[in-house]
């Protein structure tokens, strides 16, 4: 954006302003529940080292990609699939629509019948909140495919192997990326709710502690370490999707 | 209207035949794309297959290919009957059908590739293709970074380089500007001098037809059958540039024309 049409200001300087409004909030003491931004920023420089808080990360950052890698394993393939097979997608997308928009939190207790307290059931609920609209998209982009492009490789001896790898993946490849950016989103959401649900660990522990003692800068503090992991992840993504774009329009 | 339907007859030895259609019917529930089709294909040569739209002429196309199946009839391919899709015969697909996300030197190897060909060895192959069809200097291009003409090239390339027998265009050219498709069928008829292959081509364009071909089988529609099979004679050996003046080439323009008329809405 250019301002008075000469000064070109960098990417993402609305946030200047918003951190600035959030200060002087912070500061009129309206509030106990809004410290100011610095005081904030103070509290997460002091937080960011202490061996609570690095614990925490890794237990978070574990389920997290734990969550996401098997969310992206499971949820591209059958995707793919879905988009291919008629009869597999009558069968599976009514699921995986009811799934999309289920309030998953409610199946957490269920989870943890199933799974345990531990890891195991935090991992499973961060690939429930992620997989369906990675499945979805994965689909979206197989059913818009353009059929010569199947034809030729059938054509020229393609295993239904060599389509799956070579043809449908890539094909769908930008909507498959588009999917997955927004499943990790929704990965982030599942991953906490499954540390303050299933059991007090990670960042969810944090939250819990903080918010208990009335801490709330330190609380800031850790919500905002978590939306920085959140939009550097999705902004990877959103870089990958566009490597692929100069395809996306001439399928 | 009901046409009779001119049949050649079937004589398997007296030409060298490299594809024959035998009884050929299509259809999709009800309707009847392709009605108890024959036909045969002289090797070494082209036939076109020429006709109003919905006549069947890409259905019979891909039939020959082994993407369609038959409902009944069979279609052999060098004395073998075809069951799929085959290394014998190469498609040329009328929207190119090239892989976005791949350079034009992957694109016309790309079924070398799906044969197993080591890529030093596939490279080399499509290397060749791609300098033989014009394309020199655009190997690391991307499709969408090419005219249509040069990606309908890339086509031709990739279909020739895995040497098939037989070469499949459906409509090859259409998507093509004119200029550039005047040169691609200058181009094909140098190319079905030179490569020894036996061509199909699918065209709705009189013209084209006419001016390509060895043999012209023109497709009547409801129900599709061959109506007429036309060789032309005089102008063949012609160089390029006098065939549209030959007067054969504008009595058999005119008399596919005055046949066709009335299936044109």
């Amino acid at each position: 954006m250019l301002v008075l049409g000469k000064y070109r200001l960098p990417g993402m300087s609305s946030l200047l302003l918003w951190a600035l409004l959030w200060e002087i909030v912070g500061r009129s003491g309206l509030t106990f529940f809004v410290p100011p931004f610095s005081e904030v920023c103070v509290t997460l420089f002091n937080v960011i080292g202490t061996p609570a808080f690095v614990k925490a990360l890794q237990e978070t950052a574990v389920a997290f990609f734990a969550g996401v890698f098997f969310a992206i394993v499971i949820g591209i393939p059958v995707g793919i699939l879905m988009g291919k097979s008629r009869l597999l997608d009558e069968l599976l997308l009514p699921w995986v629509n009811m799934f999309l928009s289920a309030p998953l939190t409610a199946l957490v207790p269920v989870l943890m019948v199933l799974f345990g307290f531990g890891m195991q059931a935090i991992i499973i609920t961060t690939t429930l909140f992620a997989i369906w609209i990675i499945i979805l998209n994965a689909r979206a982009g197989v059913m818009q495919i353009n059929r010569s492009l199947v034809e030729m490789a059938r054509s020229f001896g393609a295993t239904p192997m060599d389509a799956f790898v070579k043809i449908y993946f890539w094909a769908a490849l930008p909507e498959i990326l588009g999917g997955v950016r927004i499943g990790v989103i929704r990965a982030v959401k599942g991953v906490i709710i499954g540390q303050l649900l299933i059991s007090i660990v990670g960042f969810g522990a944090l939250f819990e502690l903080y918010s208990a003692n009335f801490l709330m800068a330190h609380f800031w503090a850790v919500l905002l370490v978590l939306f920085a992991m959140a939009f550097a992840v999705s902004e990877l993504l959103a870089a990958l999707e566009r490597r692929v774009a100069y395809y996306a329009a001439s399928r | 209207m009901v046409m009779p339907q001119t049949e050649r007859a079937f004589t398997p030895d007296t030409v060298d035949d490299a594809v024959t259609v035998k009884r050929i019917t299509k259809s999709y529930g009800a309707v009847e794309a392709l009605k108890n089709m024959t036909l045969s294909f002289p090797r070494g040569e082209l036939t076109s297959l020429l006709g109003p739209s919905g006549c069947g002429k890409t259905t019979l196309l891909k039939i020959i290919a082994g993407l369609l199946e038959p409902t009944s009839g069979e279609v052999l391919v060098n004395g073998r009957a075809v069951t799929g899709p085959g290394p014998d015969r190469a498609f040329v697909f009328q929207d190119f059908a090239l892989l976005p996300w791949a350079s034009v030197m992957r694109n016309v190897a790309f079924g070398l590739e799906l044969r197993g060909v080591a890529q030093s060895e596939r490279e080399a192959i499509a290397e060749k293709y791609i300098a033989h069809v014009g394309l020199k200097g655009f190997e690391r291009a991307y499709p969408h970074e090419l005219s249509g003409g040069m990606r309908q090239r890339v086509g031709l390339a990739r279909a020739l380089s895995v040497d098939a027998d037989v070469l499949l265009m459906d409509e090859p050219f259409s998507a093509v500007d004119e200029q550039t498709r005047r040169k691609f069928q200058e181009d094909l008829l140098n190319l079905v001098k030179t490569e020894n292959k036996t061509f199909i081509f699918v065209t709705h364009s009189i013209e084209e037809a006419v001016y390509v071909s060895d043999q012209i089988a023109i497709l009547l529609p409801r129900p599709s059958r061959v109506s007429q099979i036309i060789r032309p004679q005089g102008f063949r050996d012609k160089d390029v540039d006098n065939i549209r003046r030959d007067p054969e080439y504008l009595d058999i323009v005119d008399d596919i024309w005055s046949s066709l008329r009335s299936y044109v809405e």
